[in-house]
């Protein structure tokens, strides 16, 4: 079949599949998010003992495959079901949305904060010793300086952490969810059509760019007073000038 | 709870261990193509011809854009599928032959590993000082023994970082190809998780050997990074 058609045909599937492909993402990174910024400050701030167990939690993260940890929630809580089902916590593990949203949630938090850390121990010190000098609290430094900075500095690896999420989110396509590839394979299964998987591609990669872009301006905007915003400088009057 | 481990027709180690290996070997095959690849690419964007320049970046972006899963999934069912057409096209008695599912996670891969260590190579060479070229240029070093002997020692050490934790990506990428059908760490682990209806158990030990080669890459890798950076002053 024309390529055309079956992008014809088949569109609303394909569409379907990627709002689903979105929503984990954009639910997974924001979730992540979340529970980020908290962790960042143990890492920077904690003694080491009592980060221990966080670091123990990113490394696990880090060092694991994504699909491995997604069926360790998704078929593994299986094991634990009247546990669950007394804990009243069943219904969670029931769906694969939930559990593919656990996972990558649970996996984007391990390395949102340590790249959050990077930010945070990033923050000029002068700026803090100062904000502390004039008499904010603790917290009014975290959030008007502190976290301004890091936000600012950690915003590139933030963004690619989302566009690896997204590519990752492909794998929820693997426990029966119907993301962007569970619907392309759904599609091939019954077209023996190739084309599909191309489409699949084109729009992955539409998405990616359009994120790309959305981040690039939210940078821009975070950044505006260290970017693009160049005052033209008046000149000083020439002594010499003036003397004339 | 052990006996369940124990390397015997009762036990799982075996067939887990089995499963270890081909994850292992799928990765060790893999590194020189991809490493292959990222020369390659890198090379292409570095090129002063146009189009080997838009090559290069189109494979570099693409592969970079591209969910590792549907990359595998094109390689395996595509290049299988060309594969039969071609082979119908010469001879239509041909009988039609399964892609063998590890060369398709070779491929799949490499073709990541490469566009990710293109990038991270063409960063090492650009670090390169110049001044150095010309001076070989100057006591009269030919092109590749330039290359040999004041490029590739350097790149190495630039590139090492990244082409490290590429490595660690692998490793982890290899647990996709349990999906189309190989033998690896993940898909025994799915067997034994079939028979003894203990997902989390067998996950969490696969999640644990995962774990420890990437612990034990990165110890290594540290180890390397220190030997290659030996003589050069840290700031």
């Amino acid at each position: 079949m024309n390529p055309l058609d079956i992008l014809l045909q088949y569109w609303p599937r394909l569409l379907d599949g990627t709002v689903m492909t979105l929503k984990l993402t954009l639910l997974g990174a924001m979730i992540a998010a979340l529970a980020a910024p908290g962790l960042a400050l143990v890492r920077t701030q904690a003694s080491p003992w009592a980060q221990a167990p966080l670091r123990l939690y990113i490394s696990f993260m880090r060092g694991t495959p994504l699909l491995a940890q997604l069926f360790l929630v998704f078929y593994g809580s299986g094991q634990f079901r009247p546990m669950l089902q007394d804990l009243g916590l069943w219904w969670l593990f029931r769906d694969p949305f939930n559990c593919a949203l656990l996972a990558f949630a649970l996996n984007s938090t391990a390395y949102q904060t340590e790249i959050l850390r990077g930010g945070i121990m990033g923050a000029p010190h002068g700026e803090i010793e100062a904000a502390r000098a004039i008499g904010m609290s603790q917290f009014q430094t975290l959030r008007r300086v502190t976290f301004p900075h890091a936000y600012r500095i950690a915003w590139p690896a933030l963004g690619n952490e989302v566009i690896l999420l997204m590519k990752a989110s492909a794998l929820a396509s693997v426990i029966t969810l119907f993301d962007l590839l569970g619907r392309t394979r759904q599609i091939f299964s019954r077209s023996f059509d190739f084309s599909v998987y191309l489409w699949a591609a084109v729009i992955y990669l539409c998405l990616t760019a359009a994120f790309v872009f959305v981040w690039r301006q939210a940078e821009l905007r975070l950044s505006k007073q260290f970017t693009g915003r160049v005052l033209p400088v008046t000149p000083a009057p020439n002594p010499k000038e003036t003397t004339e | 709870m052990l006996e369940l481990f124990s390397y015997s027709d009762t036990g799982w180690g075996d067939e887990i261990l089995r499963g270890l290996a081909i994850t292992v070997q799928l990765a060790v095959v893999t590194l020189p193509v991809g490493v292959l690849l990222g020369f390659l690419a890198a090379f292409a964007s570095m090129s002063r011809l146009r189009i080997l320049r838009a090559i290069g970046f189109g494979y570099t972006t693409l592969m970079r854009g591209l969910p590792e899963i549907l990359t595998l999934f094109v390689v395996y069912n595509g290049v299988g599928l060309l594969w039969n057409r071609l082979a119908m096209w010469w001879n239509p008695d041909a009988p039609l032959t399964e892609f063998s599912p590890f060369i398709a996670g070779v491929v799949a891969l490499g073709l990541v590993f490469g566009a990710f260590a293109g990038e991270v190579l063409r960063g090492a060479f650009q670090s390169l000082n110049t001044g150095q070229m010309e001076a070989g240029k100057a006591i009269g070093m030919t092109r590749s023994q330039i290359f040999r002997r004041i490029e590739l020692p350097q790149i190495w050490r630039f590139a090492l970082p990244g082409l490290g934790n590429l490595w660690i990506n692998l490793l982890k990428d290899t647990a996709l190809v349990s999906v189309i059908a190989l033998n690896d760490l993940m898909r025994m682990t799915k067997v034994a998780v079939g028979v003894t209806k203990q997902p989390f158990t067998f996950y969490l030990l696969a999640c644990l050997i995962y774990w420890t080669m990437c612990v034990l890459s990165e110890f290594v890798l540290a180890r390397m990074e220190r030997r290659a950076n030996r003589g050069i002053r840290s700031a």
